[in-house]
């Protein structure tokens, strides 16, 4: 008997096989979780950005219809939430760190700071509880702005951080950028601000804790990125309970852009919660404005750039120094993502010779920072793309000529940017792999009939709008990371980022795949099931993908970063590998043949050069289940892991451009065309790419145009809700043209890059330098972030008053 | 977002509703539900009853009436007046596909949008562009308000707390006018930063912009200054009004916008006219 192997699956844009359960509403995300005698919590959150809280009076909240359990900062008895990613550690740099307590005990130190937490028997009842708890505050001074905090006289947050600073952190050669800003024929420096964002996943957050008085074990259901982590950290840094003693299990999670990464406050008090109320599971779902405030925040950065060059565009030093605001305390990895992973891809597709970045990260008076979609590279992306516009604006040198001339050209990879940016502490390196940038450029500008651009233009100008084109020119890092790299203390988290993949062929044939990465609606279930269907020649409908739970499955580290085609995969084929080595073997037992005579063809295990002769990896599954006749020191069973650790990150690249209309007289900024050629290597579901595509750029554009989260001086979050924060419609886009280069990567077997953030990372700066063009005509040389009307009107009125 | 405890009546007719909320005891009524509902679960709200009169049947439907008017029952929806004959004023056409998103032009009415009095809101320009009247009915008897005094201020109006309002009134479609409405929308809620209707015909222009002051306003100053053309005319647009500002749009924004879409929406008007 034979297997048809004609229908190979891998590469092809199949539909989401998990997409019937999620858009018929069938889905089982955390809030349709319902448990028997389940109690629900709600949490009490600070109004102040600032306090001191004198006393908390839970009495006549106790007393409320259905109340199980107040609980206040002193009735937790465990340890502050861990915060895991120092800045830069082993190269000497101090942080200063404060995190969060499950319920704050003293202070509070943003809007939203949790102090109180009410259990009760219905969802209602406790958030009717919230309002009988009366705390006695004491209003102290607030500080919003990340560059103003670090000033003399401004509030102070923490003790143990004086002038607010958590860390100083640089990368890069110092004395080389000073010397080559210094003698350059051209610098040019701006004021960038890359302002805050909130990451607005469809689902807010939520978990249910249920401690088991029979086992005392507890089960914790969370919407997370990460439950293996979370087991880990909950355990070892938290709660103190024994890891074996905790059970994470993630459901289908609706969105997360990064947000759902980390350690938030809720998991331990829902832990607490159920065992103070003998076992009972208790639920907490987070509301919108609820998330708006005490869900980490993104980006968020002053920076001060300098590029410098010569006149016929060359550019030779780019020096950097930002201030990243990382909120009232600090998240689960919030310092690593404005150091290791923002300023050591600074230099984007450029060959420049000196880098130097210097970066603060600074307490305020605001909901924490953390890892947003793109995490870092987007800040970078923004900042050396608006440079390479400002540096070709000055020299008067066509923009895409300057990137032309500075881009690392197609021999110099493997490339290792000679300032050391992609050296890690320990002296651990990671080289731009693979890249031929030009190519993507040319594509992209010939798409875009980029040599008319000023015609179209001036015929713009005489229908009273401003035309203005911007592009981007690329690069991202995926695959985070090697262990021996990220791991460097001090350079990532301390910890190793490999993946990890267990198959199982049962006695029936089908094949149970369990992954250490976990979706938030990527559609891996899919991409997986592709992957595992070409390895092993075995039909999709028999291949089922688990993941999510940490009970029975092997270690692993989640899924962020864009990692998990190009990380996850690979332990899903090593395991796939592992399987079919011992299929082969089981095979020439059955066949009477050596296993080096076996050769595989799909599902077929066939003696060479006797075609007749053949077993499937169904029927050795079956038999090796069985295992009667199993020879001698064979194992029963097809039932492999395997763990991967990736050698290098990968680095797509490519070349987004955005054109935009202004109307001159009220400053509206409408995006007329959009045009991405992207260079992800191979694809495993050229669909699934599309999608993450087009919502990356949906995202990145909205950063440039409309989002933003705005605080008061007084600390008072004013885009409080999707009333005042501006998601971005589908209504607002022209259709998103999407082309491609592929550049084979050698850095893993499929030879795939990575697609999650590289829409979110190339299109805000593509548009934000469209908009910024569409008002040179003016003599606009830049304009923060978002392009908003109010905020596109003020720049045309001071550039025609100044002209005036 | 879970609402204080409130009790829920949903009234079988009119004469029971305006019973139930007589009683002096804090009833608010509850039509689409698209304002009270998300204030409720952000406790901004807090009535301790809602009398539903979602299910009146006599207050939904647009009719002509015989002197040429139009009638549109208080329940209905903007989805109902999209596919209506209100389509024959071209401020509507221009305004009433721009509310909310599908499932609130399914559920919100114009009765609830006019006495919401929210003061971004699109439909009370284009009611007071048009000199819409509101007819208010209580157990004493109906009255009819026009709705430039109906408009109070933000979120207030003049109606009593024991009134109804169960039509709204317009004076019939012109063959000689002209009317639009243009606003800048504020992209995240969707409500107006400026919204301006405007009706012209023979020499007469009336306009009323929303979202930026306390409450929609007729622009007298306009109208006044209409014979010397649009743009001149449109400079008065914030004439005599404190001009808001916030997060989105700052008061000296949108008074220069308030100019612009003034000129806008009058030119727009008349290239519909005749």
């Amino acid at each position: 008997m034979t297997t048809d192997t004609t229908t190979d699956v891998l590469g092809a844009s199949i539909k989401r096989r998990e997409d019937p359960r999620f858009i018929t509403g069938e889905g089982n995300y955390l809030d349709d979780i319902k448990l028997a005698s389940m109690a629900h919590a709600a949490i009490l959150r600070s109004p102040y950005a600032h306090a001191r809280i004198r006393s908390i009076d839970t009495s006549a909240a106790k007393a409320m219809p259905g109340v199980l359990l107040v609980l206040t900062g002193a009735d937790i008895p465990y340890n502050p939430l861990p915060m895991a990613w120092p800045a830069g550690g082993a190269a000497g740099i101090q942080n200063n760190v404060n995190t969060p307590r499950a319920l704050a005990t003293d202070d509070v130190k943003w809007t939203g700071e949790g102090v109180a937490a009410v259990i009760a028997d219905t969802p209602a009842q406790a958030v009717d509880a919230l309002e009988a708890i009366e705390v006695d505050w004491e209003p102290l001074p607030t500080v919003v702005d990340a560059e103003k905090a670090t000033q003399p006289g401004a509030p102070q947050l923490h003790e143990n951080a004086p002038n607010n600073v958590v860390f100083e952190w640089n990368v890069g050669d110092k004395e080389g950028t000073d010397t080559a800003i210094e003698g350059a024929e051209v610098v040019v420096r701006q004021r960038v601000v890359n302002q805050r964002l909130i990451p607005n996943p469809m689902e807010t957050r939520g978990d249910i804790g249920w401690y088991n008085p029979g086992t005392d074990e507890y089960t914790v259901w969370m919407s997370s990125q990460t439950p293996h982590i979370q087991r880990l950290l909950l355990a070892a840094f938290v709660t103190g309970i024994p890891e074996h003693k905790i059970r994470v299990i993630s459901p289908d999670i609706g969105g997360a852009f990064g947000s759902k990464i980390f350690t938030y406050a809720d998991m331990p008090i829902v832990m607490l919660a159920s065992k103070l109320t003998g076992g009972r599971p208790v639920k907490w779902v987070e509301g919108r404005r609820e998330n708006y405030q005490s869900t980490i925040h993104g980006r968020d950065h002053i920076t001060y750039l300098e590029i410098a060059g010569t006149r016929d565009g060359e550019v030779t030093g780019l020096r950097v120094r930002t201030y990243a605001n990382l909120g009232g305390r600090l998240s689960t990895i919030g310092p690593g993502i404005p150091t290791t992973l923002y300023g050591r891809i600074l230099f984007g597709c450029y060959r420049i010779p000196n880098v130097y970045c210097e970066v603060t990260g600074v307490y305020t008076n605001t909901t924490f920072v953390d890892a947003y979609r793109g995490a870092g590279r987007p800040e970078a992306t923004y900042v050396i793309e608006r440079a390479m516009d400002l540096f070709a604006a000055e020299i008067g040198m066509d923009r895409a000529e300057v990137r032309r001339r500075n881009f690392i050209p197609p021999d110099a990879f493997p490339y290792d940017q000679p300032s050391g940016l992609l050296t890690a502490v320990n002296g651990s390196k990671i080289y731009v792999d693979s890249g031929n940038y030009e190519p993507a450029m040319d594509k992209a500008l010939a798409a875009v009939e980029y040599k008319g651009h000023e015609a179209r233009r001036a015929e713009a100008r005489t229908r009273g709008k401003l035309l203005g084109l911007g592009m981007s020119t690329y690069i991202e890092v995926c695959g985070v990371a090697p262990s021996k790299w990220i791991g460097a203390v001090g350079e990532g988290w301390g910890a190793a980022m490999w993946e990890s993949s267990n198959i199982k062929i049962h006695l029936t044939g089908k094949v149970v795949v369990t992954m250490g990465t976990q979706p938030q609606g990527q559609g891996h279930e899919t991409t997986y099931s592709q992957i595992i269907a070409h390895e092993l020649g075995v039909p999709l409908d028999d291949i089922v993908i688990q993941h999510s739970d940490t009970l029975g499955t092997p270690f692993g580290y989640g899924s962020y970063g864009s990692r998990t085609s190009n990380v996850g995969s690979h332990a899903a084929i090593k395991a796939a590998a592992k399987v079919k080595d011992k299929a082969r073997r089981y095979a020439a037992h059955m066949l009477e043949a050596s296993a080096d005579d076996i050769e595989i063809d799909g599902a077929n295990y066939r003696v060479k050069g006797s075609p007749d002769k053949v077993k499937t990896l169904q029927e050795i599954a079956f038999a090796l289940d069985l295992a009667f006749d199993a020879p001698e020191g064979m194992e029963p069973y097809l039932d492999e892991t395997a763990y991967y650790d990736t050698t290098n990150c990968t680095f797509p690249f490519g070349t987004h451009v955005a054109v935009v209309e202004i109307d001159e007289e009220t400053g509206e900024v409408e995006l007329v065309r959009y045009l991405a050629v992207d260079d992800v290597g191979n694809k495993i579901n050229p669909m699934i790419v599309a999608g993450q595509l087009h919502g990356g750029i949906a995202q990145g554009v909205g950063q440039a145009l409309w989002e933003g989260a705005i605080y008061g001086e007084d600390g008072q979050l004013l885009s409080g809700s999707m009333l005042d924060y501006a998601i971005p419609r589908a209504s607002w886009f022209p259709p998103l043209e999407l082309d491609e280069t592929v550049t084979p990567t050698d850095v893993n077997p499929l030879g795939v890059k990575g697609v999650g953030e590289a829409g979110t990372i190339a299109s805000t700066a593509a548009t934000a330098n469209a908009v910024i063009d569409a008002l040179s005509p003016l003599g606009v040389r830049h304009l923060d972030m978002p392009h908003t009307p109010q905020t596109v009107w003020r720049a045309i009125q001071a550039a025609k008053g100044g002209r005036a | 977002m879970i609402p204080a405890e409130f009790d829920y009546v949903r009234a079988s007719s009119l004469d029971e509703a305006l019973g139930l909320i007589s009683n002096g005891d804090g009833a608010k009524l509850l039509a689409g539900g698209q304002s009270i509902i998300p204030l409720m679960k952000l406790r901004l709200a807090r009535p301790d009853k809602l009398v539903d009169i979602g299910g009146l049947g006599e207050l939904r439907g647009v009719r002509r009436l015989e002197d040429g008017r139009m009638a549109v029952g208080a329940l209905t929806t903007y989805a109902e007046m999209i596919d209506s004959p209100l389509g024959q004023y071209g401020l509507l056409r221009d305004a009433l596909p721009t509310i909310g998103d599908v499932q609130v032009r399914n559920r919100g009415t114009i009765g609830g949008a006019v006495v919401h009095a929210d003061p971004a809101s699109d439909l009370p320009a284009c009611l007071l562009a048009l000199e819409a009247e509101v007819v208010a009915r209580s157990k004493g008897g109906e009255r009819v308000i026009p709705v430039a005094e109906l408009l109070a201020g933000a979120f207030t109006t003049t109606l009593r707390d024991d009134e109804i309002v169960t039509e709204v009134r317009l004076p019939g479609p012109r063959d000689d006018a002209g009317s639009a409405y243009v606003s800048l929308e504020q992209r995240a809620s969707g409500y107006a930063v400026v919204g301006v209707a405007a009706v012209v015909f023979g020499g007469e222009a009336r306009v009323a912009i929303t979202g930026v002051g306390d409450v929609a306003y007729r622009a007298r100053g306009v109208e006044a200054a209409y014979a010397q053309g649009a743009a001149a005319a449109a400079e008065h647009a914030t004439d005599g009004v404190t001009v808001n500002g916030d997060i989105h749009a700052d008061a000296a924004y949108r008074t220069a916008m308030a100019r612009v879409y003034t000129r806008r929406a009058l030119e727009a008007a008349l290239a519909r006219m005749g």
